[in-house]
This record gives structure tokens, C-alpha cells and sequence, in this order.
């Protein structure tokens, strides 16, 4: 165990929001320790609070309790900490591709040209050559995905939060991304913190597996997960892998509110 | 699920052959037509045509006046406009008008454009700012401008800073409320984005606001030379010492109604002219945007 701070640090994160009903606990006390260069899963059903945790992250909501220590240091309630990829892949229409990629580095005033050149070598490598001075509407859903993502790893950070980032694509094309994003990984060791509903994608591609319940959100049981790296598309069908599974199934399935009676029938 | 109910096939073939065959002996109930198909002409029909349909009015025009069917002294004639024509561009000033009416309209367009789009732009800043500016835009929105115009033409004079005034009273209310339209449609998303990459507001809405907003903008320019001509014709109308409209009204207050009909058919000329150079301009800037 080294001594340092570890990467990311979720200390107590609770948030409270106040509704004409009354105060609504949308995350009860959540404490999270990654260290660096970890690929970390969130799993859970719809309304568990991922999205709120990730927004407290990268300092676009203020928690009502807790703080976001990233290297130690304080960073509850500041922007630019960490690179944050949304559902949507939100690439600017009248930009080119590569003019959508550098915006992280243009909008922390790197200078255009240098932000171009580093920009480049990325999008050959990654399979975006080609596409570079076209527009985002010639792409198609994958290769959108894969501009923003790039977007998020030029941003030059070392926490990376995925928001269901393969959520839209259609089974095959997300199959070819996780692979991609593995490639990515692999080569940049960025601290990935990824939130899926797909139990199978959390557990292919995490080192650590969180499942969470819902009203209020929380964490319910953090999985390790040992498989060997690189990651190979038999794994899915190892005993290790589907005891896993197994267990995220159990965990999600009676993850129905804390309050309501579990079934006398059973 | 009773087998012996469904026909066998056999059974199937004698019904189908039992059917009448020709359209005429089937039962009544069904009638069979054809699709109504339509044939485009040939372009030089259709321009012939359209010529066609000028050539025959102006005619019907000319003999009706000389053959005394319509008093020539209200409804004018082709041959007494033409000559009319000649003689406001040769002796006349029609070049004096057609200048004061194109530039005020011009500078009325230019900055009802501009300032209503950045006033538009400008609601994206403060929601409070917004909230307390609206009801006023929406009230300036309501009330009819040119019912303002003798106002203006008061305040500002009878030159052609008054016509500028009404010709940009019209128009930047409407670039006002379009561009606002634009902001209010942004995608909050899209400024997550721009925050959560550690952006200024002045960033987020050079990079976001203003490139997301600027179709909205163009889409009105169209909307607005109509506008602004419509202001400085006006004014015109009101106090004016030259332009296109003031021709108008003092050829109707003369009774010299064929100089009516040139100045009429020259300022029609003018819009058509603005309105087609605004159009190319909007396709332009279309492409340079492209969303």
C-alpha cells in the first residue's frame, strides 16, 4: 500500500435536495477511494445518484455534506479537475473534428497550433484518421463517441469520468468501443471512473466494481475484480467472471428501496 | 382450435373461382380509378405563360384606357408610365430618391439587426437581467412600431435619421426575440460541457452561445429588409423631403397618378433587388455556419 494520497478521494459525499415536499436524500454518505491508474465501475439502477456523484466530481454541483480530495488536495466545488465525458457526445456542429477535439485545450488557452499538433498524432492512431477536417455530422454514432472521448483524453487529465458513454450504440458497436477504450487505457493509464448499466461491460472492463442502491443513493457492495489483463472477450465466459455477475445480479435485483418489504412469497 | 373450420385448399380454389372476372360484373361497392398523375410543362411554357399573363394585362390595361372602358385619369396607362418613367430618371430625382430610400433603409436593417441580436445574445448572461428586461421587449414586441412613427419623425426630424429610427424600430424587436429564441434552445448539456472543461461565461458564449445562435439570427434577415423598407417608406410617408415613398404621396397628393405607378414599380424594383441580395447573403452564411 503506498503512502501517498490516492488519485480520487470521495470523503462523506451526501446530497440533500429541497423539494416543495420536503428535503429529498439523494445520496446518503458515499466514501470512495481510487487510486491511480485504476478503471473503477459504477453500476445501479436508473435514479441511484451516479450522475450526481459524477457532477459533485467535477465540481459542477456543490455537495450539501463531504468533500472531493483528488491528490489529496481539496477540490470540492472547482472545474477543469477532471475530464468528464457526458452521454451525449455534444460535439460542436460547426466545428471540424479536430477543432472539436482541442476544445479542452483551447478553452485553457493553449495556443491553437500546439493544441492542433498534439491533437493529430491521437485521432490517426485511434481511428479517427481521415475524419479530421470533416464535421461531426459525417460521423457515425461509434466514431462520435470515439471524437469525444478523445475530447476528454486531450483535456490532459488524470481522472477520467464516463457517463454511460456507450449507452446510445447498437450492441456490435459497443463491443468494438470497449476494446477501443481498453486500447486507450492501456496506453495512457488515465484513473477511469465509468458508470454503465450493462453488468457484463462494467465487469469486462473494470478492476473494481461498485454496486449502488437507490433511495437514498449509496453504495451497496464494492467487487474487486481479479480477472488477468489484457482483458479477452473468453473471460466472459470464465467461472470468475459469471460468479461475479451472479453476484451483481443479486445485489441489483433486491435493490428496491430500503423501506419496502422484501416479497413474502419468496 | 377447431381444424374442420379453416377451408381446405380445394375449398379455397372454388371460392376464388366462383369470383367474377371482369370489372364490370363485380359487385358494386369498388370502383377502380387510376392514380391522378401530373405532368410538369416544359420550362418554356411556363415562362411563356407568365409572360403571356403580363403582356395581356398590360394590353387589356392600355385598350381599356384608350377605348375609355376605365377613366385613364384614376387608372393611368401603360404608355403614359412609360413615359412618366423616362422622365423622373432623365429630369426627375429619381436617383436622389432611390438613394435616400435604399440607404435609410439600409442602416435601419444594419442596426436593428445588430443591436436586436446582441440585446437577444445578451439574455443568455443574467437569467435576472432576462426576467426584468422580458415584459418590456414583449410589450415593445406587441405594440404596432409605425404607430410610434409620428413620434419618431418628431423627435428626430425629417432628414434621414428619422426613417433610420422607424426602419430600426421595426427591426429590432424581431432580431431581439429571435435571438433569445436561439439562446432559450441551447442545450444546458452543451454548457456542462463548456464548465466541466474549466470555462469562463465569456468562453462559453463566444465558443458556445454565439456560433449555436447565429442560424436563428440569419434565418430573420430575410424578415428584416422587408422591415426596414417598410419603416422608411413610412417615415416617408409622414415628413420627408426625398426618397421613394415621398414621391409616392406627393404624385398621389398631385393627382399625377402615373408618377404614382413609376414610383411604385421603382421601389417594388429596390425591395425585390435587397430582398434577393439578403437571401444569397443568408444561403452564404448559411454554409460558413453549417449546423
Amino acid at each position: 500500500m503506498s503512502s501517498s494520497a490516492p488519485k480520487l478521494h470521495v470523503d462523506d459525499l451526501s446530497m440533500t435536495f429541497r423539494t416543495p415536499a420536503g428535503a429529498f436524500a439523494a445520496l446518503a454518505p458515499i466514501t470512495l477511494t481510487i487510486d491511480q491508474g485504476r478503471f473503477v465501475s459504477l453500476i445501479g439502477p436508473s435514479g441511484c445518484g451516479k450522475s450526481t456523484i459524477f457532477n459533485v466530481i467535477a465540481g459542477l454541483l456543490e455537495p450539501t455534506g463531504g468533500r472531493v480530495l483528488i491528490d489529496g488536495v481539496d477540490a470540492t466545488g472547482t472545474i477543469g479537475r477532471v475530464g468528464y465525458m457526458l452521454q451525449k457526445d455534444l460535439l460542436l456542429p460547426w466545428r471540424t473534428v479536430l477543432d472539436n477535439v482541442i476544445l479542452g485545450m483551447e478553452i485553457q488557452n493553449l495556443p491553437l497550433r500546439a493544441a492542433r499538433e498534439r491533437a493529430l498524432p491521437l485521432l490517426h492512431r485511434y481511428g479517427l484518421s481521415g475524419f479530421e477536417y470533416l464535421y461531426p455530422s459525417a460521423l457515425s454514432g461509434g466514431m462520435r463517441q470515439r471524437a469525444a472521448l478523445l475530447r476528454t483524453l486531450l483535456f490532459d487529465t488524470d481522472v477520467i469520468l464516463l457517463d454511460e458513454p456507450f449507452g446510445a450504440l447498437d450492441a456490435q458497436t459497443k463491443l468494438q468501443m470497449q476494446e477501443w477504450l481498453m486500447a486507450l487505457w492501456s496506453d495512457f493509464g488515465k484513473t477511469v471512473l465509468f458508470v454503465t448499466h450493462d453488468i457484463e461491460e462494467a465487469i469486462y472492463l473494470s478492476d473494481e466494481l461498485h454496486v449502488m442502491g437507490t433511495r437514498p443513493g449509496r453504495i451497496v457492495a464494492s467487487i474487486p475484480v481479479n480477472l488477468p489483463r489484457p482483458r479477452v472477450r473468453t473471460s466472459a465466459l470464465t467461472p470468475e467472471f459469471l460468479a461475479i455477475k451472479q453476484q451483481c445480479l443479486e445485489l441489483l435485483d433486491v435493490n428496491i428501496a430500503p423501506s419496502a418489504p422484501l416479497n413474502e412469497a419468496a | 382450435m377447431a381444424v374442420q373450420d379453416t377451408p381446405s385448399i380445394g375449398a379455397l380454389a372454388d371460392i376464388a373461382l366462383a369470383q367474377p372476372k371482369s370489372p364490370a360484373t363485380r359487385p358494386a361497392g369498388r370502383t377502380v380509378r387510376r392514380l391522378p398523375v401530373q405532368k410538369a410543362w416544359p420550362t418554356w411554357a411556363l415562362v411563356t405563360a407568365q409572360a403571356g399573363i403580363l403582356l395581356g394585362a398590360l394590353a387589356l390595361w392600355e385598350v381599356s384606357a384608350r377605348a375609355g372602358w376605365i377613366d385613364a385619369f384614376f387608372w393611368s396607362q401603360p404608355s403614359a408610365i412609360a413615359e412618366t418613367m423616362g422622365a423622373f430618371f432623365s429630369s426627375g430625382d429619381a436617383w436622389t430618391d432611390i438613394s435616400f430610400t435604399f440607404r435609410s433603409t439600409i442602416f435601419g436593417f444594419l442596426l436593428g439587426t445588430t443591436a436586436g441580436s446582441l440585446l437577444g445574445l445578451s439574455f443568455w448572461w443574467s437569467r435576472n437581467y432576462a426576467a426584468v428586461v422580458q415584459p418590456y421587449i414583449i410589450c415593445l414586441e406587441s405594440i404596432p412600431k409605425l404607430a410610434l412613427a409620428p413620434l419618431i419623425i418628431l423627435v428626430f426630424g425629417i432628414g434621414l435619421g428619422s426613417k433610420v429610427a422607424v426602419a430600426t424600430a421595426l427591426t429590432l424587436v424581431v432580431s431581439t426575440l429571435t435571438a433569445y429564441a436561439g439562446v432559450k434552445a441551447l442545450d444546458p448539456d452543451g454548457e456542462k460541457l463548456f464548465y466541466s472543461l474549466g470555462a469562463t461565461r465569456l468562453q462559453v458564449f463566444r465558443k458556445l452561445v454565439v456560433p449555436f445562435c447565429l442560424p436563428w439570427i440569419i434565418s430573420v434577415l430575410r424578415v428584416n429588409i422587408g422591415l426596414a423598407l417598410t419603416g422608411a417608406i413610412v417615415g416617408e410617408f409622414i415628413a420627408s423631403q426625398h426618397g421613394l415613398g415621398r414621391a409616392i404621396l406627393y404624385a398621389g397628393q398631385t393627382y399625377d397618378i402615373a408618377l404614382v405607378w413609376v414610383a411604385v414599380l421603382v421601389l417594388s424594383t429596390l425591395a425585390m433587388v435587397m430582398y434577393a441580395t439578403v437571401s444569397w447573403l443568408e444561403s452564404m452564411l448559411r454554409k460558413g455556419v453549417r449546423q
